[in-house]
């Protein structure tokens, strides 16, 4: 690796920082997406209408902007109603700006994979005088994961690649480590085609992994139908 | 440009408290990123689309040895961040002599703006080949051979029944399309280009007024979305019923 000129370490540190934020902001992104699906399919309006409001204006706004409004914005806001201002470090901000955005899209696939249970097994568990709570938890949940893993699959790449933003609020990821090789050694182009090839890596393995995963989840759907 | 930062340089005195107020302060340098985004936007999406279907043309075609390079090209894009693309190509590029000294493609390739509209525009021509060559695959199979039957050359097929089928099936997957680059453009700004996020980002950099500048920057990139999908269903209407969603 002598042509990364002894950075190699500084980036695989930053590769690691990459995934695991990408690791984390997927499952807070899960949990707001299963929350969102459930708002915007909920039999409450006001519910419905202010899930299904604030998931347009995500998916409306640059994915760039939301990290700054998450990392200056918050600041804003805390140190506004707080007696003691706090920061918000830029690692919680990626996270949580992450995760805000993997979970606006991910809640329209979930909604997707829900109304795409037939409706006959709601329709018979309510005549077996199961309640509204027992159908989601027994019969619909278990069985949302196959109908949703090939859109979260998606979201999962388009996240993966998303993290490389956080260079921009501050973080030392993969991104930000090449930029500091660059500015000594003056090699731009090496770097970011090293960036460029790492993240290659990350998602094919993931698409390799998603694919392998699918095809065991549904391997009984196929013999069914 | 003297101007506008003679503005905003001016305006830091006063200090605006509101949105209006930066509207009416810094209207010159918003309304210059607003233009910017939208001319990336639009450069971005001809040269992509441009390139798309030159690609998935090629992917129909008979010649083999060409669907290696686009697979590849296709796959390196589609797997790395839109951020790296474009660094590789505004930063990476000056890393070799022999283009540097090509007097003719630096002075375009060290343009900003030059290597965002080429960043953008290879982004979006990966994207919307992979779309394309899924929507040529729905045109019924006997249209073409009927084609066939009545003569007509592959170059006519292409033009006359395959682009004009795949135009209205790929419709509204490609207005998700437009919008993913409306939205990337805004990270131009790491390139110095000052298009509407970079404008807003060179006021707060002065005026310290993060929140008024994260407020504009929703709004108008929100109503810009809103827009966008707004044009794109009103022409969906306008199909013929059979292909309507």
């Amino acid at each position: 690796m002598s042509y990364l000129e002894g950075y190699a370490p500084q980036l695989l540190e930053g590769a690691l920082l990459t995934l695991q934020l990408g690791i984390v902001s997927l499952l807070l992104g899960l949990v707001l997406g299963t929350l969102g699906a459930l708002g915007e399919l909920s039999r409450s309006t006001v519910v419905r209408y202010f899930t299904l409001s604030w998931h347009t204006l995500i998916r409306g706004l640059p994915e760039i902007l939301i990290l700054f409004a998450v990392f200056y914005g918050s600041d804003l806001l805390f140190n506004r109603w707080l007696p003691t201002p706090i920061d918000i470090s830029p690692y919680w901000a990626g996270i949580v700006g992450l995760g805000i955005l993997f979970g606006a899209y991910a809640s329209q696939v979930l909604r997707g994979a829900l109304l795409a249970i037939p409706t006959g097994q709601r329709e018979a568990a309510l005549a077996l005088g199961f309640s509204h709570r027992q159908i989601y938890q027994h019969i619909l949940l278990p069985q949302l994961w196959r109908y949703a893993l090939p859109g979260l699959g998606n979201l999962w790449l388009v996240l993966l690649k998303d993290t490389a933003l956080v260079s921009l609020i501050g973080l030392t990821d993969l991104m930000s480590r090449a930029q500091a090789a660059v500015s000594i050694t003056q090699k731009p182009f090496t770097f970011y085609l090293t960036v460029a090839c790492i993240y290659l890596i990350m998602t094919s393995i993931s698409q390799w992994l998603l694919q392998r995963y699918y095809q065991k989840t549904t391997r009984y759907l196929g013999a069914k139908q | 440009m003297v101007i506008a930062t003679l503005l905003s340089k001016n305006h830091t005195l006063f200090g605006g408290e509101t949105m209006i107020d930066w509207f009416l302060t810094y209207p010159i340098p918003l309304l210059q990123g607003l233009l910017l985004t939208l001319e990336l936007t639009a450069l971005g999406l001809l040269f992509g689309l441009a390139v798309a279907v030159l690609f998935a043309s090629i992917l129909q075609s008979h010649w083999r040895f060409l669907h290696y390079p686009i697979h590849a090209f296709t796959f390196f894009i589609r797997g790395t961040p839109l951020l790296v693309q474009i660094f590789l190509i505004y930063f990476g590029l000056s890393q070799f002599a022999w283009i540097r000294e090509q007097d003719w493609l630096w002075i375009w390739l060290q343009e900003p703006f030059i290597c965002a509209v080429l960043a953008l525009g290879l982004n979006s021509a990966a994207y919307t080949t992979v779309l394309l060559q899924g929507t040529f695959k729905t045109v019924p199979v006997g249209e073409i051979e009927a084609a066939k039957a009545l003569g007509l050359s592959s170059l006519q097929i292409l033009r006359r029944i395959i682009l004009p089928r795949a135009t209205i099936t790929a419709w509204s997957a490609y207005s998700n399309e437009v919008v993913l680059i409306l939205k990337s453009t805004a990270l131009v700004s790491t390139i110095t280009l000052l298009d509407l996020m970079g404008a807003i980002r060179q006021i707060t950099a002065e005026t310290y007024e993060m929140g008024t500048g994260l407020l504009i920057a929703g709004l108008v990139y929100g109503s810009l979305t809103a827009i966008t999908v707004y044009l794109f269903r009103s022409v969906e209407k306008r199909f013929p019923p059979i292909h309507r969603r």
